[in-house]
C-alpha cells in the first residue's frame, strides 16, 4: 500500500485533487462532508491520507507517508536537510506564493537587504537591541540573511497576522510570504528590492525514510499515470 | 559518544594544561542565550540547541566554553596574569544529515595576561603544538589585526571604516562593502534609484509622501540615515593603490617568516599597519624562541574570520583530514573581554583541542 497525503480543505485540497484528476487518477474525500477521509480511483494500492499541508513535511520526514503535496515553503523551512529527507517529484503549478522581507513603507532610505542591514546597525546603537523581524519562517529567513552577511537583527515569531507587529511595536520589520501584496500595502508595509527569498508553490514530494519495498507497485502504476520517473530513493 | 579512549585523551591534555599552570574551571550547560545571542546574533541557533527554562527564559546549551571562562574571570576577583583549563561537552547543533558530533568533548587553555601578548600567544600555541606533535596535523596561523589595523587606517570617512570592521568577520559582505567603497563594484541599481529619490525632497517631506510613520524605528531615525547615505554618495572612493594594498592583505598566504618581511615591505604604503606587523614580528620571535619554525609554519591573514568567533588579533587552527572541523583552534580576544567585563578589560588569548578527533588519528578509537 502507497500513502499519500494531500491538504485536507480549501483551495489547495481542491486544486490538488484537479491536478491528479487530470492525469487520470481520482481523488474524493468520502463519508461526511467534515469527516477528514478519502479515496483514490484510478490506480490500485493507493491509500489517501487528508492532512494540514503544514503536517505534511513532517510526516514525509518521518516517513508515515510514502508522497505527500504540500508548499515548498514549508518543506524547506520545517525540514533540516530537506534534500536529505525528501525527493522533489513535480511542482503542480499553482498556490503560488513568494516568502518576502517587507519594511514599512515610510522607511525612504531602505530599499534593498543592503539598506536592512546598515539600517538594522543603527537601530541597535539607537534603541539598545537587535532590529527585530516577525516571521514564521525561521528556518528559511535565517539562512538568506546568514547567507547575505546580514547582522544586529533578531527572529521574532509569528504565527499570523503578521503585517500588523510593526505597527503594533512588537517588531520592525517582517518576512511573510504574500501573492498578491494587497495585505502589505494595507498595512503600510513595502517589499525589498532583492526578490524573494523563496518562490514557493505547491509540489508533490517523495518520503526518502518510508518503506518502499511494499509500495513499489503502486509506485511504478502512478507513477506511469503522472507521466513522472519513478525515482532513486 | 565519549569512548573510554576519547576521556584518556581528554584528561591527558587537561592534566598537560595544569602542569603548565593552569586553574581548572568549571561552567555550567545550560548558558542565558541572552549573551551568546548578544555577541553572534541570530546566527548563532543554526548552531546551538535552544531550551527554556520556566523562569530564566531561553537557555543554550553550551556552544562553547570561552565566553563563560571569560564571564567567569571577569566576575571574580581573581588576580592576573590567570591561566585556565577546562574540561566537558559541548553541543552544536547539525543542520545536515552525516556523521559530524553534535555533542563532544573540548578540553580547553586560556591566558588572561597584558604584560606581554607575544609571549602569551606563543606560549599557547607552542604547549598545543607540543601536545599534539607527531600526529598528521598542519598548522595555519593568522591575525585579525592587522586586517583592522588596515581597515582603520584606510584614507575613507569614519563611517565607511566602521562598515567595514562591523563585517571583518563576514567575508562576504565585507567584500562587497570594499569592492563599493573603492569604486570596483558600479552602485547597485537599487541604490542609484534611492539616492535619485532621496536628492528630490527634504526627508520629512519624502517620508510623509511615502505613508504613515510606524513601528520603533523614528522618523529622526529614518532621516538620519537618508541623510547619511546622500553623503557617503559625495565620497570620493578609496585610492586604488590603497584599496590594491587592503586586497592584497586578504589573500595574503605564505609561510610566516616570508608574510613578515611582505608586511614590512608594504608598511610604508599603509603606515596604519605599523603597529600591528610589529606586534606579528615580536610574536614570530618568541615563537622561534619556543622552537617553532617559522620559516615553515603557515600564514593566512584572513584565517578566523569565517568562523563565527570574536578573534582580533593572533589565531591558530591545527587541520586534520579535509572536510573535518578543526582538531585544534584558538587565538587572541581582547575585545571580548571588554564587552563581557562590564568595565573592566584583560588581553586574552586561548584555545581548544577536540579529544575526540585526536583519539581518533591516533587510531584508538574508530570515529
Amino acid at each position: 500500500m502507497l500513502k499519500i497525503g494531500v491538504p485536507s480543505k480549501g483551495r489547495l485540497m481542491e486544486k490538488t485533487f484537479d491536478w491528479f484528476e487530470a492525469r487520470g487518477v481520482t481523488m474524493r474525500k468520502t463519508g461526511n462532508e467534515r469527516e477528514y477521509s478519502g479515496e483514490v480511483q484510478g490506480v490500485s494500492g493507493v491509500e489517501l491520507v487528508l492532512l494540514s499541508a503544514g503536517e505534511i513535511p513532517r510526516e514525509l520526514a518521518a516517513g508515515r507517508i510514502h508522497l505527500g503535496v504540500t508548499g515548498s515553503d514549508l518543506v524547506r523551512d520545517k525540514l533540516a536537510d530537506w534534500e536529505g529527507q525528501v525527493a522533489e517529484l513535480a511542482p503542480l503549478g499553482f498556490g503560488h506564493a513568494d516568502l518576502i522581507i517587507a519594511v514599512p513603507a515610510c522607511w525612504i532610505d531602505v530599499d534593498s537587504i543592503d539598506d536592512l542591514d546598515a539600517a538594522a546597525a543603527a537601530f541597535r546603537a539607537a534603541h539598545g537591541f537587535r532590529l527585530r523581524i516577525a516571521t514564521k519562517y525561521h528556518r528559511l529567513v535565517r539562512e538568506y540573511l546568514t547567507e547575505q552577511g546580514v547582522a544586529d537583527y533578531q527572529l521574532v515569531d509569528s504565527q499570523g497576522a503578521t503585517e500588523g507587529t510593526v505597527k503594533n511595536l512588537t517588531a520592525e520589520a517582517i518576512a511573510d510570504i504574500t501573492s498578491t501584496g494587497e495585505t502589505l500595502r494595507a498595512n503600510h508595509l513595502k517589499v525589498l528590492a532583492d526578490g524573494p527569498i523563496h518562490q514557493s508553490q505547491a509540489t508533490l514530494y517523495a518520503s526518502r525514510g518510508a518503506d518502499w519495498v511494499a509500495a513499489a507497485g503502486p509506485m511504478a502504476a502512478l507513477a506511469a499515470k503522472l507521466g513522472l520517473a519513478v525515482p532513486a530513493l | 559518544m565519549t569512548s573510554p579512549a576519547i576521556r584518556a585523551e581528554a584528561e591527558r591534555l587537561f592534566a598537560a594544561f595544569a602542569a603548565a599552570g593552569a586553574q581548572p574551571v568549571e561552567t555550567d550547560i545550560l548558558q542565558p542565550a541572552g549573551t551568546l545571542l548578544d555577541l553572534y546574533g541570530e546566527d548563532i541557533r543554526a548552531r546551538a540547541y535552544v531550551t527554556a527554562d520556566p523562569l530564566d527564559g531561553e537557555m543554550m546549551m553550551r556552544p562553547d566554553f570561552t565566553v563563560p571562562v571569560v564571564q567567569a574571570h571577569m566576575a571574580s576577583k581573581a588576580e592576573e596574569p590567570a591561566r585556565y583549563s577546562y574540561m566537558g561537552e559541548v553541543f552544536r547543533k547539525q543542520d545536515h544529515l552525516g556523521a559530524r558530533a553534535r555533542e563532544y568533548l573540548q578540553v580547553g587553555f586560556e591566558i588572561f595576561d597584558g604584560s606581554n601578548p607575544a609571549q602569551a600567544d606563543a606560549e599557547v600555541f607552542a604547549l598545543f603544538s607540543g601536545l599534539l606533535a607527531g600526529l598528521p596535523l598542519r598548522p595555519v596561523t593568522g591575525d585579525i589585526g592587522i586586517l583592522m589595523a588596515a581597515v582603520r587606517g584606510l584614507d575613507t570617512t569614519d563611517r565607511r571604516k566602521a562598515a567595514l570592521l562591523r563585517h571583518i568577520w563576514r567575508p562576504k559582505r565585507f567584500r562587497a562593502l570594499l569592492d563599493r567603497y573603492a569604486g570596483r563594484a558600479p552602485v547597485p541599481v537599487a541604490r542609484a534609484q534611492l539616492l535619485e529619490k532621496l536628492a528630490q525632497g527634504a526627508p520629512d517631506a519624502l517620508i510623509a509622501q511615502a505613508g504613515p510613520v510606524i513601528g520603533l524605528r523614528s522618523e529622526d531615525d529614518i532621516a538620519a540615515r537618508a541623510a547619511a547615505l546622500l553623503e557617503d554618495a559625495a565620497v570620493k572612493p578609496i585610492a586604488a593603490p590603497e584599496a590594491a594594498l587592503l586586497y592584497d592583505l586578504l589573500g595574503l598566504q605564505a609561510p610566516a617568516k616570508a608574510a613578515l618581511d611582505h608586511l614590512r615591505g608594504i608598511t610604508p604604503l599603509l603606515p596604519a599597519i605599523a603597529p600591528a606587523v610589529d606586534r606579528f614580528a615580536a610574536r614570530l620571535e618568541a615563537l622561534a624562541a619556543r622552537g617553532i619554525a617559522v620559516e615553515t609554519l603557515p600564514f593566512e591573514a584572513s584565517l578566523g574570520r569565517t568562523s563565527m568567533e570574536y578573534y582580533d588579533g593572533f589565531t591558530f587552527v591545527f587541520l586534520g583530514p579535509q572536510g573535518q572541523p578543526s582538531v585544534a583552534s584558538g587565538g587572541r580576544y581582547d575585545a571580548l573581554t571588554a564587552r563581557l567585563g562590564a568595565g573592566r578589560s584583560i588581553p586574552a588569548v586561548g584555545g581548544i583541542i577536540r579529544p575526540h578527533m585526536v583519539a581518533d588519528l591516533r587510531g584508538a578509537t574508530p570515529c
